[in-house]
């Protein structure tokens, strides 16, 4: 994925040593980040670790109680958070929630229903939506105004597998195309990670930050994650031709399942555990 | 027309109807019920400081209703007490305290009837018109930042991150609806406001599939209820304020019977 970075940083955001601090603790402190144009950085950490907060202090949701948070001027931003409690007695149309901080044709509207995989929801309730429909409806909210950061908190959450995986695609996708920031919070280690180009690893403060490659090969995402946490990464981040699915099953990209864990076909033919080159 | 108070009546309910509608679907989706409820009490303090001051009703309403609403939010901020209890502090506090101020008043004659359930049958041609200016400009404000007042309302971290102020907007509409009690005051009374805000609004809920549909059926509604209310007062001799909130209650319960709009075939 290195070449698909920007050769000369087009910087969008910056925090520098930002903390916030609420009911005599501080739930994040010294926390360092950049976003450039182009870019993909996805934070991890336990619960609890100020993933959230962080998100929302380079937002300008919450305000930093120390440190510095610059944002680009007239930066057009995608945001789609943790949680949407919208009130029942709010009538809404999925069509209607994508023109909620902005005038929006209806074409524009029906293409970026269907790039998330939900045109046939266009009329619905999002009362009556599932927690993966709601999800995406939310997500298609967040592009439709091609923002240039595109910021999501736990994104996936309520949607199956291969939604996540097709999911995680688009994400990737919307980056190339319209060259935006991403933002990521995330749990799914080896989904994520092979879609990232620097990761933040938070546990109060940053832990470790880098390419995927160098922080899962540090002491601190050791002790965070474990040793499975550098290996799912590892697996996940040599190979883009096929999926593991819950179950361990790996499926191959002609749809074949591999029920072996690590049973790769003849023409992979590299270590487990070593970096891959890319395709 | 304009001569009979009659008319006047009609017009002085439609005009406060057509703002309640889309100002009370707010005050549900918000939840603020309550809180509409306690800005509306404390129109009493305000009609007494008023008399005291020899200034417009009006005003006296209006700003206190504001103050309330600025102690109540700094209140919350310190986050000591609950939303609820400091709405039920505020609410009767400033109810007790504005009855108390008015009797204290010896050179005062206040029709104390007519403030907490209005008198819709004394409305005068200048009430009519501080009706339709000032709920003209309600209306007005409430269209021009409906947009991010209503992205608020479905996250404020959503509309806050995407650049679109919402506490600025929150305290907007705030004010709109100190303004509306000030107009609405002297039509439905002190305790009845707060029925015209919630009842048609949540009567629209079920034929509504979007957020602009139910504030427009809200507003028809509560038309209805008041044209239904008044003749019903005018025919059975009832009072005319608590008249509307029951027919108000009719077209709720005529809602409630048809099938759910949001459960209708995708369009």
């Amino acid at each position: 994925m290195e070449n698909s970075k920007p050769s000369l940083r087009d910087e969008i955001v910056r925090v520098a040593g930002a903390g916030v601090h609420r009911d005599g603790r501080w739930l994040v402190r010294g926390v360092d980040m950049s976003i450039a144009r182009g870019e993909i950085v996805t934070l991890i950490g336990p619960n609890g670790s100020g993933k959230s907060t962080t998100v929302k202090i380079a937002l300008g949701i919450v305000p930093a109680d120390e440190g510095e948070v610059w944002r680009a001027r007239g930066l057009r931003v995608g945001y789609v958070p943790q949680k949407v409690a919208m009130d029942r007695s709010l009538p809404m149309t999925v069509s209607r929630l994508l023109a909620l901080t902005g005038r929006r044709s209806r074409s524009e509207i029906a293409a970026t229903l269907a790039s998330v995989g939900i045109a046939h929801l266009a009329g619905a309730q999002i009362h009556s939506l599932s927690g993966g429909e709601f999800q995406r409806a939310l997500i298609a909210r967040a592009i439709i105004g091609r923002p240039d950061l595109l910021v999501l908190d736990e994104p996936v959450q309520g949607v199956d597998f291969s939604g996540e995986v097709a999911l995680y695609d688009l994400i990737g996708r919307i980056r190339d195309d319209t060259g935006c920031g991403v933002l990521l919070i995330s749990h799914d280690l080896h989904v994520v990670m092979a879609r990232t180009d620097t990761v933040i690893c938070l546990n109060g403060h940053v832990c470790c930050s880098g390419t995927p490659e160098a922080v899962s090969l540090t002491s601190e995402y050791a002790a965070l994650f474990g040793p499975r946490g550098a290996e799912t990464l590892a697996i996940y981040r040599h190979d883009h031709d096929h999926a593991h699915l819950p179950d361990g099953t790996v499926r191959d990209a002609a749809g074949r399942l591999h029920f072996d864990h690590h049973a790769h076909g003849p023409h992979c033919g590299h270590e487990h555990g070593e970096k891959h080159q890319d395709a | 027309m304009l001569e009979s108070f009659f008319t006047r009546a009609i017009l002085a309910g439609v005009g406060v109807a057509l703002v309640t509608g889309p100002l009370g679907s707010f005050i549900v989706w918000r939840r603020m019920a309550y809180f509409g409820d306690t800005m509306a009490h404390s129109a009493i303090l305000g009609v007494a400081l008023a008399l005291f001051f020899s200034i417009s009703p009006i005003i006296g309403v209006f700003a206190i209703a504001v103050v309330v609403a600025l102690i109540l939010a700094f209140l919350q901020r310190r986050g000591t007490l609950s939303a609820d209890s400091l709405l039920g502090l505020l609410s009767h506090s400033a109810l007790a305290l504005g009855l108390v101020l008015v009797s204290l008043m010896p050179n005062v004659r206040i029709d104390l009837m007519g403030l907490l359930f209005g008198d819709i049958l004394a409305v005068s041609a200048v009430d009519l018109i501080v009706i339709y200016g000032g709920g003209a400009v309600v209306l007005a404000a409430l269209a021009w930042l409906w947009r991010p007042m209503l992205a608020g309302t479905v996250s404020e971290e959503i509309a806050q991150a995407e650049g679109l102020n919402p506490e600025r907007t929150r305290l907007v509409f705030m004010v709109l609806l100190a303004g509306l009690i000030a107009i609405a005051m002297k039509i439905l009374g002190v305790m009845l406001i707060t029925a015209m805000l919630i009842i048609p609004a949540t009567a629209a809920r079920r034929l509504a599939r979007t957020p602009e549909q139910m504030a427009l059926y809200a507003a028809l509604g509560g038309v209805a209820a008041v044209l239904a209310g008044l003749w019903a007062s005018l025919h059975f001799d009832t009072p005319s304020g608590p008249s509307i909130v029951v027919a108000a209650l009719g077209v709720f319960t005529l809602t409630s019977l048809l099938p759910m709009g949001g459960k209708g075939p995708s369009t």
